[in-house]
């Protein structure tokens, strides 16, 4: 497998630190590297340690990396913080203006990033840029896709501002030119592939857009404010609604309103806020309403670690409501799926009338990738079933029990179809029924949904070793560590398997089952510290589960969960 | 079509106790709906909980009983998502002004074309008795044995202050009033509220309690003025009913919505495709 690199920088929230990750991401993508990023944010409003991690290689990556080829300080804190990060063979980017040396045996290049975008560029803010240029000059990338994402960031603010920026990215590229003698890596030829560069939030947004989303309501939240801001900028051209709600009980409960009354609605929050939404949940559950909840996962509870990442939330995704109240809760394993698991929950939603929850996290919600470009034109778009003419034809059953328990949803405006959505116990048309023979049908017929739900296809991924007796059961954002874990493992001649679902309720209990059979022992690893999904399992299965849960408001590294794999099958 | 009030009733028979001032304004809402010949299947009735919360099911219409204190939002989801929509909410005191207190200057604010009626009864009557917020101070209910000590809201106030553009007060002992209030709320482009006196015979004050203190707002009171309209609210010598104050030339919020959209789209209507490109 080809060489990676990976690039940090680290330096004061708002000197430019994640504006220069960004950019560099972006011009490693087109130079058709792939591409895995992830920051981190200080909690503080200005100021506070920020740091970005950027990895490339010319094949699909599975984390941002354990260490750093580079790392670029951009004060003396920095490289206090970050220090240990660098390869032995590592070198590290410094602004002599900050610190007058570098204490330690790495090698290290000073670069006057201070002085020339001062002296030479005369803007001082143009710091991050000269950085930019000298770290892409380092890692042996062209002129060219550097000056294009310049382009592209700063075009629609004029000329002037483009070439002030160029001038700074070509000082700096030209320092490095000068005082290092050749770059530490090379960049493959390679000009196939096309690739899209996103974040998790973004991934969504665009996902829940194309799925034909039209109404989004939401409150402002870290980690989930992407998305708001988002859909503000772009739905309202797809002459979409959205509003920022005075707090998100409002926020979901509008969105049912607007799915009640036809549109695709779709809200997103992260711990708190879906704390809050939790009494709306059990009434478009109750009322048969398809909704769509994206929950960004942060350290919990209460407001707990706001842009740090956990996986902490998956009991209520699952269970929270008063009552039995059946939904579906998907997590995404990646940016990519971030786009299509979106469009499959809206699909859910409306093909099973019920709120389907979207579990990201902190780590994924914010980290970027490239991913294929999507082939959209190809993905099915479902819509509820509407009344036909029969179904109205001798008094129109709103919850009218059927085989599947998805009843044709009328929509207001449709004539004859006149019905109350009522979050009361009702009976098919819709009138309060409190009767214990009613209560135990309308209950069944509800949760068949989850029945048939629990047989879709396309969620589920099995890789790794098909001899193993040690399995990996994992979900959501934790994909990418414990697919290099069972790699390296497998690698080592310790057979491991693995599967990733990216529905975690209902679970889908034939491929669980199926791939659980020949195992002696599951591992299953977990941002949380209850073990909340190995719990659910444990409700299914009887095996002999191995909890791995990590609390500490990071992801996981893939030594962790291999020092696992290995202490399990040494047993 | 349905053409008397009659035709409005919805398939459900009302529960409410015998007296109960909700049936003034379920009649009142009946007669408003066949003055104005609406098409029953372009009508929602989106309610909260409580006693004025099971009004849907009692109109022919399309209804929405959501879950306590939320009518609002969900009445404003609904009409966003299909402007064509006629939607009104209903909701009792407690719905609107305790639990669901919090959406209330939100929704005068934005002024959705959405008709909120209120209906006060002083009380908690579905959970039997425990006072409101808009219980009078010392008054003695299941929850307040020794007495409330908590001062109570006036929502008409509320309303006005929060920029409310249409804002009455209705009560079910003066019927005749209460329809024709309902049909302007209704007719009124924007956000309209009325208070609707509606006596809970069973754990408040009876119809003759309210009578004597309630006085026709004076035909010469200027509704478009914001300062009388207060002023008249304020008035602690008479309850009075009518129209406080409406502001008819404020644009309502799907208005500023399309311009919003129109504002978006000059930098080109959506696109998926072309939104991918820019990430490439």
């Amino acid at each position: 497998m080809a060489k990676d690199i990976v690039v940090r920088v680290a330096g004061e929230g708002g000197e430019g630190v994640i504006s220069t990750g960004e950019l560099l991401t972006k011009a490693l993508a087109r130079s058709s590297l792939r591409i895995f990023a992830f920051q981190t944010y200080p909690a503080e409003i200005k100021g506070g340690p920020a740091m970005f991690q950027v990895r490339a290689a010319p094949h699909e990556l599975f984390s941002h990396g354990e260490q750093a080829d580079v790392l670029v300080a951009f004060n003396a804190e920095a490289w206090e913080l970050h220090h240990t990060i660098l390869k032995p063979d590592g070198v590290v980017l410094y602004d002599p203006a900050e610190m007058p040396s570098i204490d330690g045996r790495v090698a290290s290049y000073a670069v006057p990033l201070s002085e020339i975008s001062a002296k030479q560029i005369g803007v001082k803010l143009t710091k991050n840029v000269v950085a930019l240029g000298a770290i892409g000059k380092l890692v042996g990338l062209p002129l060219e896709p550097l000056v294009s994402v310049i382009q592209d960031k700063w075009g629609r603010k004029g000329e002037g501002v483009v070439a002030k920026n160029l001038e700074a990215l070509r000082a700096g590229y030209n320092y490095i030119a000068e005082h290092v003698p050749a770059p530490i890596y090379s960049i493959p030829e390679s000009k196939e592939g096309r690739w899209l560069v996103l974040k998790g939030n973004q991934a969504i947004a665009i996902g829940a857009t194309a799925a034909g989303c039209r109404y989004y309501a939401g409150y402002p939240i870290t980690p989930a404010s992407d998305i708001l801001e988002w859909m503000a900028a772009n739905l309202p051209r797809f002459d979409g609604i959205v509003l920022q709600t005075e707090d998100e009980i409002a926020a979901l409960a509008s969105c049912i309103g607007a799915s009640f009354a036809g549109k695709k609605a779709m809200t997103a929050t992260s711990g708190p806020g879906i704390s809050l939404m939790v009494e709306l949940i059990g009434l478009a559950s109750m009322a048969e309403i398809p909704v769509v909840i994206v929950d960004a996962q942060r350290g919990g509870p209460s407001t707990g670690m706001p842009t740090k990442t956990e996986q902490g939330d998956l009991g209520l995704a699952v269970f929270g409501s008063h009552g039995d109240a059946p939904r579906i809760v998907l997590a995404p394993a990646n940016v990519e799926d971030c786009l299509f698991t979106t469009i499959q929950a809206f699909n859910l939603a409306e093909k099973y009338q019920l709120p389907v929850i979207i579990l990201t996290d902190q780590y994924l919600a914010q980290r970027t990738e490239s991913i294929p470009y999507p082939d959209l034109d190809s993905v099915e778009i479902v819509n509820r079933k509407t009344p036909t003419p029969e179904d109205i034809l001798d008094g129109y059953k709103r919850y009218k029990i059927t085989e599947d328990g998805v009843s044709p949803m009328a929509l207001p405006g449709m004539p004859d179809a006149l019905y109350v959505a009522d979050g009361l116990e009702h009976d098919e048309w819709g009138h309060p029924n409190l009767t214990p023979a009613n209560h135990r049908r309308m209950s069944q017929k509800r949760f068949r949904k989850l029945e048939f739900a629990s047989r879709e296809s396309g969620f589920v991924r099995i890789y790794g070793s098909p001899e193993a007796s040690i399995g990996v059961v994992g979900w959501g954002s934790t994909f990418g560590p414990i697919r290099e874990a069972v790699e390296e493992a497998n690698k080592r001649g310790v057979r491991v398997a693995a599967l990733h679902t990216n529905m975690v309720y209902p679970l889908p209990e034939k491929e669980l089952s199926e791939f659980l059979a020949p195992l002696k022992s599951v591992i299953v690893p977990e941002l949380n510290y209850t073990g909340q999904f190995a719990v659910l399992l444990k409700s299914r299965f009887c095996k002999d589960f191995h909890q791995l849960n990590k609390v500490e408001g990071l992801p996981f590294s893939s030594v962790e969960i291999l020092e696992k794999i290995l202490e399990v099958a040494n047993a | 079509m349905p053409k008397t009030a009659a035709e409005y009733r919805g398939e459900v028979k009302p529960i409410w106790c015998p007296g109960c001032g909700d049936f003034a304004v379920l009649a009142a809402l009946q007669r408003s709906l066949a003055a104005q010949e609406l098409d029953p299947s372009k009508l929602v009735i989106c309610s909260g909980i409580g006693c004025s919360g099971r009004t849907p099911a009692f109109v022919k219409c399309y209804g929405f009983h959501g879950v306590h204190g939320r009518v609002l939002p969900t009445a404003m989801g609904v009409k966003l998502a299909n402007p064509e929509l006629t939607v009104i909410a209903v909701g009792g005191d407690g719905d609107g002004l305790a639990i669901g207190g919090g959406h209330f200057p939100h929704a005068c604010r934005r002024n959705v074309d959405i008709t909120y009626l209120m209906l006060d009864n002083n009380i908690y009557g579905l959970t039997k008795g425990q006072f409101s917020p808009t219980s009078l101070l010392s008054e003695t209910t299941s929850s307040t044995p020794y007495g409330n000590i908590e001062a109570e809201l006036d929502p008409i106030l509320l309303a006005i202050t929060y920029n409310a553009t249409f804002v009455a007060r209705a009560f079910s002992g003066v019927p005749a009033q209460m329809t024709s209030l309902i049909t302007q709320a209704m007719q009124h482009k924007g956000f309209s509220f009325i208070q609707v006196i509606s006596p809970c015979l069973t754990f408040a004050y009876p119809y003759d309690y309210y009578s004597p203190k309630t006085k026709m707002i004076p035909e010469d009171h200027d509704p478009t003025d914001r300062m009388k309209a207060l002023q008249l609210a304020m008035d602690r010598e008479a309850l009075y009913i009518g129209l406080f104050y409406h502001n008819p030339d404020a644009p309502d919020f799907s208005a500023k919505l399309d311009a919003l959209k129109e504002k978006a789209s000059q930098r080109g209507k959506g696109d998926i495709q072309s939104i991918l490109a820019r990430f490439e």
